[in-house]
């Protein structure tokens, strides 16, 4: 059985790259254009990973990983955010939300499945 | 080639859309309001722009978006207050970020510097010293070696959903891995809470890269345990070596969890290839002229005893045009994305020509052709600036004709009887027309004492070499703009005019067809040749009484009809077709049509033969272009036919008669284009 991500982000570009390496790893991808979108998309899973970026409109990156986390199905989901080179703050911030773990832009196949197969099964 | 460049297209579209978003955001943004939304919104375009040209490599784009994405971080958090001339950087820092955006689309480099000014204006927003060379974290230095290292995970770390196991797997690949697990922590069972954490590791790699890539494979987790990574010395006897692991990681087989997988990924747009659709809707076109065949044919054999068949015909000819509908709806696209550059056209204006000007837009749903916005772009933009420029006053003046100092520039769109109306307008000084008709006397447009109707007088603007302004500005140029802007529209199958009342102001009226590939046209006869009028233009057709007929002295004909009057239009004569032995009607049969002037004339033809879609074929694209012929269709039996350009009949015949003959006599080349006609016997063109 194929492993099922949620990407997440407002841009389209973004979130066709993500899916098209994530794929290659074997993953279904849901995509979803924002944190409220994602949220919407919670039932399409069950998910095994959710890769999200932290900028976006209705609701950002990081009260998106708050909110799941405090879904009983997603509490132990791997969940991964996409910043910038050296934002420690955004860093942080997601950590404290509850994030597994970033992914640093710009965007780069072999980081992601680097990252994804330190956080996922 | 880089995997990734596939995707390239999909992120210049995007910033195509984010750049129209952002000019449309940053144009409303004022330094006395802290606008958290607007610049959140900028402050994440400029981010997704990064993002994507970084994947891409464009490297001066995302070395000028990172410094324009800092300046709005610092704007949007507000540890910078907004400055008076903030709104302004952001605007044109935009214009570069767009033409850095075009010259990696392009590929070819921008301009040497183009960036420079502006970064050091952004970084000097960010406080940073002018010349500050991007300082390089220095990187540890990559020895290699044998390295113990001692993992004990908090609670934390499992909340964040981190495996040790994932992370201990990892090192697997940084060189030859030994485990040993300390089970000392663990309490018995009934005292073991499901979150806690009570395992640690002690792991010795042997011919690991480097401690910072061990470094990094706990990267995650580096606040939420206790690591210790130790370089073993070669004399030194590695830790747990001789130990066997007492409690190996082994791979859970797959968790039966994902159990709901297979639901097709939602979307509620995709992207498609503009030429794809253009092959759908000519394929559509040369489906509703096969169709318009096979009734044509079929009606010599079905008559009224065939009453399934005319329904299967019928049920046909709807499902067609539903097709086609829906295909040329696909082309379809609101002007909001046309309109919304103006705000910003307007405002740099204003400030140009200190004027104080607000823009108001309506209609920005209204749905017209991809092909038609685009060409729109330009001529209204021109009409805009036209409008601003010489149509209004500047303040004082306003203050003393009693107006409001601030001018009104007003641009909507609405659809009225199968056309788009976009109309331009301003409550300026209008047309003064004794000016203008002066200014044409002088440059010999018209002959000096020829009485010219309002309307009439309104249409100079139009022509070549025409400008009323005294002063030629920079703004709108030295009036080569309105008749450019005319024979733009014209091309588009549509038309311009102006309506203006001296004092209140001027108002632009385009009208355009909806899509430029089918029409609703009336099939008629003159002199047995066949021609399509738009159905669109026909107002009624009548057969006049010979007292409704006036004769004019200068041999036009005057119809009137319930007490309006207007001139009428020989086709036979216009179009210059040879009668040659065909009787001459007993009765005149006209065909009222209305001008985009407004204005109604009369066509004289012999027969009308019906309605009928026709699929548009242009003439200059297989021809040339042809005075009173807006362009050819292939009708239903397979013949071309040209398809009447009406005011192009209206203007040319007034000309004929008036006191100027611009563009010679038309009739003679609507004569020879005839011969182009080709019967085509059902072979798609």
């Amino acid at each position: 059985m194929s492993k099922r991500v949620l990407a997440v982000d407002d841009s389209k570009t973004m979130r066709d790259m993500v899916a098209f390496t994530l794929k290659r790893e074997g993953f279904d991808v849901v995509e979803a254009e924002d944190g409220m979108a994602a949220l919407e998309k919670c039932g399409d899973g069950p998910f095994d990973l959710v890769i999200s970026d932290v900028n976006m409109p209705r609701m950002d990156g990081i009260t998106l990983v708050g909110n799941l986390r405090q879904k009983p199905e997603f509490r132990a989901t791997p969940i991964l955010i996409l910043t910038t080179e050296a934002d420690q703050e955004k860093k942080a911030a997601g950590k404290a939300a509850g994030a597994t773990g970033w992914i640093v832009k710009p965007f780069d196949p072999a980081q992601l499945v680097d990252v994804v197969r330190r956080v996922c099964r | 080639m880089n995997e990734l460049d596939q995707f390239r297209q999909t992120f210049f579209e995007e910033c195509e859309e984010l750049l129209q978003r952002f000019e449309a955001v940053a144009t409303t943004l004022s330094a006395s309001e802290h606008d958290v939304e607007g610049l959140n919104d900028i402050f994440r375009t400029v981010h997704s722009i990064k993002a994507g040209a970084g994947a891409f490599k464009f490297s001066r784009l995302v070395t000028y978006s990172h410094e324009f994405e800092n300046v709005m971080d610092l704007l949007r958090s507000g540890k910078r207050t907004m400055q008076p001339d903030d709104p302004d950087i952001i605007v044109q820092a935009g214009d570069i970020l767009a033409d850095l955006v075009a010259a990696a689309r392009s590929g070819v480099e921008a301009t040497a510097g183009l960036e420079d000014e502006m970064l050091t204006t952004l970084r000097g927003m960010l406080g940073h010293s002018v010349d500050a060379a991007v300082s390089v974290a220095p990187v540890a230095k990559a020895v290699g070696g044998d390295f113990a290292v001692r993992f004990r995970p908090h609670a934390a770390m499992y909340a964040s959903a981190n495996e040790p196991q994932l992370l201990i797997a990892a090192l697997r690949s940084i060189g030859e891995l030994s485990i040993k697990a300390d089970l000392s922590g663990l309490p018995p069972l009934a005292r073991m809470e499901p979150a806690g954490s009570y395992l640690a590791w002690t792991l010795t790699l042997r011919g690991a890269k480097s401690e910072a890539a061990i470094r990094e494979v706990f990267e995650f987790v580096e606040d939420d345990c206790d690591l210790d990574i130790t370089r073993i010395e070669p004399e030194q006897p590695a830790v747990g070596q001789a130990a066997t692991p007492v409690a190996m990681v082994t791979e859970p087989s797959d968790p039966a969890a994902s159990a709901a997988t297979g639901q097709a990924v939602r979307t509620s747009s995709i992207r498609v290839d503009l030429d794809r659709v253009d092959r759908l809707v000519d394929m559509v076109g040369e489906l509703v002229i096969a169709q318009a065949m096979a009734l044509e044919s079929l009606s010599e054999f079905i008559d009224i005893r065939h009453v399934r068949q005319l329904q299967a015909l019928e049920d046909l000819t709807l499902r067609t045009r539903h097709l086609q509908e829906g295909v040329m709806a696909v082309r379809m696209q609101p002007v909001k994305a046309l309109f919304s550059r103006f705000p910003r056209v307007v405002r740099d204006l204003s400030k140009t020509l200190g004027k104080s000007v607000r823009l108001e837009l309506e209609g920005e749903a209204t749905e017209v052709d991809k092909t038609i916005i685009e060409e729109l772009s330009d001529p209204l933009t021109h009409m805009i600036r036209n409008c601003m420029d010489h149509g209004l006053e500047t303040p004082d003046e306003r203050a003393t004709a009693g107006k409001a100092e601030q001018g009104v520039v007003k641009l909507s769109a609405e659809h009225r009887n199968g056309r788009i109306l976009i109309r331009v307008s301003d409550d300026g000084r209008g047309l003064n027309p004794e000016k203008v008709l002066k200014k044409a006397v002088e440059k010999g447009l018209v002959e000096d004492g020829a009485e010219l109707s309002k309307e009439e007088i309104e249409a100079l603007i139009f022509m070549p070499g025409f400008s009323t302004a005294s002063v030629i500005s920079d703004v709108s140029g030295r009036g080569v703009g309105m008749d450019v802007v005319r024979r733009n529209i014209q091309k588009l199958g549509g038309r311009v005019t102006l309506d203006s009342t001296q004092g209140k102001g001027s108002t632009f009226t385009l009208a355009l067809p909806l899509t430029l590939a089918v029409l609703d046209g009336m099939l008629v006869d003159v002199a047995g040749e066949r021609y399509v009028v738009p159905l669109s233009a026909i107002i009624e057709t009548v057969c006049p009484e010979p007292k409704q007929l006036r004769a004019m002295p200068d041999g036009g004909t005057i119809l009137s009809i319930r007490g309006e009057t207007m001139r009428l239009v020989d086709l036979c004569e216009s179009l210059n077709l040879d009668r040659a032995g065909r009787p001459e009607p007993l009765r005149k049969l006209v065909v009222i049509v209305e001008t985009e002037f407004g204005r109604h004339i009369g066509l004289i033809v012999d027969e009308l033969l019906g309605q009928q879609q026709v699929v548009i074929k242009s003439l200059e694209a297989n021809y040339r272009p042809i005075v009173g012929v807006a362009g050819t269709a292939i009708l239903g039996d397979g013949r071309v036919r040209l398809i009447l350009d009406i005011d192009g009949l209206a203007a040319s015949s007034s000309r004929q008669r008036g006191p100027q003959d611009a563009s010679g006599s038309p009739g003679g080349n609507a004569r020879a284009s005839i011969e182009t006609r080709t019967a085509l016997g059902g072979q798609s063109a």
